[in-house]
């Protein structure tokens, strides 16, 4: 089943055509990634699956409906769920009320507003943290955290929401090698196992060809390949273009 | 570290048991000023009080008790001066409240008095309201009022050919007022004048240039001014360079006090018609002692606020004595009518309002050795300038 | 009405007199810039928004005042503005170079301590007296333009505007020193990094700012007399020339000032009882459409996310459970103690109290400076006050309206400046607060103006000094209770989060903005409650309820007893009032004590005095 549709999506910025027409999609249980050398458009074609740019044309469509230039927080009610970059946590709450914080926006105005927050279900907040290994640091609070552990906890926070489709921009950026595998099982056994749609965009090769089911190639705003890893990693145009296996 | 606690505490409430039996005690006024807002005023004013005081406890006292003040800094916040009213009261054991120079602080404590039940000798603030519409059995006031000092300047101005008038008033209760009185004053002699621009610059921060000739565009024969301070200064450095004042009359509340005149120096205008205090002129035998002994104490000249602090002294010392007591209701009667000298000559407290009929000098302004002064002046006793009987007890609400 | 049809058909038949307008407008927009372009310059490079900008202008003028005298009146121009140049130097190196790394709110308080020191020391220096200096020689008389009058020095004003732009730009451009500061105002971590002395550059840069402050308060000489409430009527004015046109840009300011200049002039032409708001009102117009200013770079939306937060809340301990529940009880035993002055000023403290704490909420836990919380205050009492005036409400049901008119204007204030965050938001809630202010000072039939509205005494069950304090008492502790949950609440905790970062808060589907809007009005109305009590407290209701002091005055309880801590502004509200009722009854020149003991809190205890107790019970 499709779950992420993107047809065709236009975006530039003055004279600059950031993306020209890319189409793409991601299926439940699905783990794409979208790769390019820098300058491809990725940032700007993920902006645009995640709320924060409008296209200038084209379409894109989750779980069947049309959600282009919808906001991010439309998209997130809707069972779209994403990552930072830079890791995005809330410092000033506890591990805990960070995951308490994002079952409570999900449960949307009906959350029993009149009790203190680290009193919502607490239970079910420490079920998450287990799921991403967290569980034992619930009462520090996440300003406190290291980096690797702010990643998971971003995480926990999204899954608390039940998404559909996870959206991750550079997850394992910032990460030492053996924490990327890590996360990165971590998260693909979750797919796995709840058939969330996964798209990922990434630097690290390794990441990429040992955790995508299907690799999306982006140039100048183009799609130049797509498939599966084996057939990205075989293919001409990509290996001279980005993988830069013929520059020497 | 408890030990000496306790000893502290015993001695506190030894203190308090013993307070009443010293029967020697001085009888205190509370006095609130804007001391650190006001300073220009309140210096003169407070070396008035003093003055007073020192004079009065020379002369034994009052009721063979020593007269002593218990001043407090407002801060230019009603608020602010509405507790220390209640401070006085409650830890100063104060007999009286007086004092006060903006016309909201004046009535803010005054309000505070009416609902205590405590005597308020306002000094200087000069709103109508104090004595007319919010006036009430506990206030007083000394200096003459808004209205008393536009009558005085509109008796002037009417006898000036003058027909088109335009008027210049900081935008607040004090500035308003005084138009409004002014107007209904000269219309009332002079039908024929009319009023063609009014200017309401901000208090503290009128921009003289765009004032000044926004008054010239309506091409007034004369302009009625209430600025003072900081505003009159700038006001009267445009007006003079754009040639506002030429061929011009002004008439001018305040302008002739020495708080505002002195800043001006070789500047001041020639020839406006002002209220205000010429004290190096002044050689009636009263004001002439006073002049001396407050040069001999302070090795200054007197300002208005001098008077005004003085003054308000002279009456609470003569109220207590008429009284025969400190107790509220009897002083508030003795106030009633109390007739007292002061350095203008003799003043009341009129029955009917509570406004004293201390007047004020009205005359022009000119420079003499670089400095600004008041010449052909004439004393306006203030019991003159107040309406009659009938319209007081119609602007005062009926006790 | 009719006035404004007559005025503009005399401007009409007369348009020379609009041109002589102009430049009298265009006169004082060069003053005005000059003031303002130093502020924006150290804004720009240090993010320091300078309280004490006003006080370097008043310096210069009662410095010129004297030099003059002295060495006569251009060299005297002089050696205020170099004067007032090293004034800047020192207050550089002594007090704002230990706080550049501060939160903005500790920078502004430690330069509002600063004009509070300078005012008494002013006053210590040359007395209380206006001071009114010469005019400038050969620039005495006016000029014919078009047939008006037209001042020379005016002329000379409109031509020092240009120029020292021209100046700046020269200086900036041209000169190595002028690039690094550029670059410093681009990006002070690269600057930094590149191995430039900052320290010195940031001096170079605040004593070029208090040198033109100087030079326009020099300046102004000729045009009013040096006094002492020159400090806070410039800085409010300048405050709103560097917003308009866009904090950190000179050429920004120099549009901005021609604007407001103006504007003003024609202003006291057509609308001569609206001068005090319209300014604010040009303010609010030109922000609301363009957040930035005309010509500033919208702020960097806060990064946040990581490393970066406070430490968590955390249920009240058995301790404070037990210190507050203590409290509370020696509180409802003080009437049996005193019948005296101690309750009046305990009602005081109380309702501050709250004020305080409302104000810490929208900062504290959303995240939103306020410089103008004063305005929720006032119109909660105002409020109150017009219901018992025109409604002839009781006591109890007026003080029912304050929370409620306070609310409404929360919910108004949000609405307007939806968009707006950080110095911009602070600096829209002052041109709020102001236009409240002067409404309240110029609406003279509704608001009895400057008088205020009098007669505000509690009902008869409430009236004794005691049953007042007992109200004041049980509804400020239900307040200070209330918003301590509130702050524990999936909305706290959101509005928590939403200030951490809220692009997270965005990607979780929650509406950062609508809280906010929701917060302003909550705190508003906590706010309206205490100025309720307030009211009634005194008796009547006036427009200092709604000034700048007051507002200020809450950031200094908040900061006070510190800003991280639920129990800081209460705190805060008790050691304020208790120092300042001191103060102000046993000292001379009481605003340099608490000025002073303002800068050394900002500098030294930034904690506030929670903050010390809480390292206090944590040391070992």
């Amino acid at each position: 089943m499709t779950l992420l549709a993107v047809d065709d999506v236009a975006k530039a910025f003055g004279a600059v055509a950031a993306v020209a027409g890319v189409s793409l999609s991601v299926a439940a249980g699905e783990r794409v990634a979208l790769i390019g050398p820098n300058g491809a458009g990725k940032t700007t074609c993920f902006n645009i699956i995640n709320g924060q740019l409008r296209p200038d044309r084209g379409r894109v469509a989750f779980d069947g409906r049309d959600v282009t230039g919808w906001r991010p927080r439309a998209l997130a009610r809707r069972g779209v769920g994403r990552t930072f970059q830079i890791s995005q946590t809330f410092p000033s709450l506890t591990v805990r009320e960070n995951v308490q914080m994002a079952m409570a926006a999900h449960g949307g105005r009906g959350a029993a507003i009149g009790r203190p927050l680290r009193r919502l279900d607490p239970a079910g907040a420490d079920a998450v943290l287990e799921r991403v290994g967290l569980r034992a640091d619930g009462d520090r609070g996440a300003g406190a955290l290291a980096y690797g552990d702010a990643k998971r906890l971003e995480l926990a926070m999204v899954l608390a929401q039940s998404p559909t489709l996870l959206l991750m921009d550079e997850p394992t950026a910032g990460m030492a090698a053996d924490e990327r595998h890590q996360l990165m099982d971590l998260v693909s056994r979750l797919a796995r196992e709840e058939g969330i749609g996964l798209l990922f965009t990434e630097h690290d090769m390794d990441v990429v060809f040992g955790h995508a089911d299907r690799i999306v190639v982006l140039d100048r705003g183009r799609v130049i390949a797509a498939g599966d890893p084996a057939a990205v990693r075989a293919d001409e145009t990509v290996r001279r273009v980005y993988l830069g296996l013929d520059d020497a | 570290m408890l030990r000496q606690a306790i000893l502290g505490l015993a001695a506190m409430v030894a203190a308090t048991a013993a307070g009443p039996v010293m029967a020697q005690e001085p009888i205190r006024i509370g006095e609130i000023n804007s001391y650190s807002g006001m300073a220009a005023f309140t210096v003169p004013y407070r070396q008035g009080w003093t003055l007073a005081l020192e004079e009065v406890n020379a002369a034994g006292g009052v009721l063979g008790r020593k007269l002593e003040v218990v001043a407090r800094d407002d801060g230019g916040k009603p608020e602010d001066a509405v507790r220390l009213a209640a401070e006085l009261v409650a830890n100063e054991k104060v007999a009286v409240l007086a004092g006060t120079f903006f016309s909201h602080i004046g009535l803010a404590v005054s309000d505070y008095a009416r609902q205590h039940k405590v005597l308020f000798l306002g000094s200087e603030p000069l709103t109508d309201a104090l004595t007319w519409s919010k006036g009430h059995r506990y206030a007083f006031r000394l200096r003459p009022s808004t209205y008393m000092q536009a009558a005085m300047l509109a008796e002037e101005a009417a006898k000036l050919p003058a027909r088109r008038w335009a008027t210049v008033a900081p935008n607040y209760e004090y500035g308003q007022s005084a138009v409004a009185a002014f107007k209904q004053l000269l219309l009332a002699k002079r039908p024929d004048v009319e009023f063609v621009s009014e200017q309401w610059p901000a208090q503290g921060k009128i921009d003289a240039g765009a004032t000044a000739q926004a008054v010239a565009l309506s091409r007034p024969d004369a302009i009625f001014n209430v600025t003072f301070g900081p505003d009159l200064g700038r006001f009267v450095r445009e007006g003079n360079t754009r040639g506002l004042f030429r061929n011009r009359a002004v008439v001018s509340l305040l302008t002739g006090e020495p708080e505002y005149l002195d800043p001006l120096k070789d500047e001041t205008p020639e020839g406006w018609i002002v209220t205000g205090y010429p004290w190096e002129s002044i050689d009636t035998p009263e004001h002439k002692t006073f002049r001396d002994a407050y040069r001999a104490r302070f090795n200054d000249y007197p300002r208005l606020g001098s008077v005004v602090g003085y003054g308000m002294i002279k009456s609470i010392a003569a109220a207590i004595a008429k009284a025969g007591s400190t107790d509220t209701e009897k002083l508030v009667d003795a106030m009633r009518g109390l007739t007292i000298p002061s350095p203008f000559g003799p003043m009341e407290y009129r029955a009917i309002d509570h406004q004293s009929t201390l007047g004020a000098y009205v005359g022009r302004t000119t420079v003499r050795d670089g400095k600004g002064i008041m010449v052909e002046w004439r004393y306006a006793d203030g019991a003159k300038y107040l309406p009659d009987d009938a319209t007081v007890r119609k602007l005062r609400p009926q006790e | 009405m009719d006035s404004l049809i007559g005025t503009l058909r005399l401007l009409a038949e007369e348009p020379s007199f609009a041109v002589a307008q102009a430049l009298t407008g265009l006169a004082g927009a060069s003053s005005l810039f000059l003031v303002s372009a130093g502020l924006t310059i150290v804004f720009g490079v240090t993010r320091v928004v300078n309280f004490a900008h006003g006080s370097f202008f008043m310096v210069g003028a009662y410095v010129a005042v004297s030099a003059i005298t002295l060495v006569g009146f251009w060299p005297g121009m002089l050696v205020a503005a170099l004067a007032v140049g090293a004034l800047g130097v020192a207050v550089e190196v002594g007090i704002l170079r230990r706080i550049y790394r501060a939160p903005e709110l500790f920078q502004l308080l430690a330069t509002f301590g600063l004009v509070l020191v300078i005012q008494d020391a002013t006053l210590w220096l040359w007395g209380p007296e206006d001071r009114m200096g010469p005019r400038a020689p050969g620039l005495r008389g006016a000029v014919d333009v078009l047939g008006q009058p037209v001042p020379l020095y005016d002329l000379f004003l409109i031509a020092v505007g240009p120029l020292v732009l021209a100046l700046l730009w020269l200086v900036f451009r041209r000169t190595r020193w002028g690039v690094l500061v550029r670059a410093a105002t681009a990006d002070r971590e690269m600057t930094a990094a590149l191995g430039v002395d900052q320290k010195r550059l940031f001096t170079g840069v605040f004593a070029l700012g208090a040198l033109l402050a100087g030079l326009g308060g020099a300046l102004q000489v000729p045009r009013e007399a040096a006094n002492l409430h020159m400090d806070l009527n410039v800085i409010a004015e300048a405050f709103v020339v560097v917003v308009v046109g866009g904090m950190g840009s000179i050429v920004g300011a120099y549009l901005a000032a021609v604007l407001i200049g103006v504007v003003h002039a024609f202003g006291v032409l057509l609308f001569p009882k609206l001068t005090l708001v319209l300014v604010f009102l040009i303010m609010a117009a030109v922000l609301v459409v363009r957040p930035a200013g005309l010509l500033g770079e919208a702020p960097v939306p806060a990064g946040g996310g990581h490393g970066t937060g406070e430490p968590p809340l955390r249920p009240a301990s058995p301790l404070l459970k037990l210190a507050g529940a203590a409290l509370l009880v020696l509180l409802a035993l003080l009437p049996l103690a005193t019948e005296g002055y101690a309750l009046v000023l305990m009602v005081d403290v109380l309702a501050l109290a709250l004020f305080a704490a409302s104000l810490h909420f929208l900062m504290g836990v959303g995240g939103m400076i306020s410089f103008g919380h004063a305005a929720y205050f006032g119109i909660g009492a105002y409020g109150a006050a017009l219901a018992a005036k025109y409604l002839a409400a009781p006591m109890e049901l007026a003080l029912a309206f304050a929370p409620l008119a306070a609310a409404v204007a929360g919910l108004a204030f949000g609405w307007l400046c939806g968009r707006a965050s950080g110095v911009y938001l602070a600096m829209l809630s002052l041109a709020f607060a102001q236009i409240a202010w002067s409404v309240a000072v110029q609406w003279l039939e509704v608001t009895g103006g400057d008088n205020g509205i009098l007669g505000l005494w509690p009902s008869p069950w409430a009236a004794g000094p005691g049953a007042y304090y007992y109200l004041t008492l049980g509804l400020t502790t239900a307040g200070l209770l209330a918003i301590r949950w509130l702050a524990h609440t999936p909305f706290g905790q959101s509005l928590r989060a939403g200030r951490d970062s809220p692009r997270r808060a965005e990607a979780l589907g929650m509406s950062v903005g609508a809280r906010q809007w929701a917060a302003v009005a909550v705190a508003g109305a906590f706010a309206g409650l205490a100025g309720g009590l307030f009211a009634y407290a005194k008796g009547s209701v006036f427009p200092s309820f709604l000034a700048i002091s007051r507002s200020v005055d809450g950031l200094v309880m908040v900061l006070l007893g510190g800003v991280q801590s639920l129990t800081g502004p209460i705190v805060g509200a008790i050691a304020y009032i208790g120092l300042a009722d001191q103060l102000v009854r046993g000292v001379e020149y009481w605003r340099l004590v608490l000025g002073a003991t303002i800068i050394l809190l900002a500098v030294a205890f930034r904690g506030g005095l929670a903050g010390i107790a809480i390292r206090r019970a944590g040391a070992p």
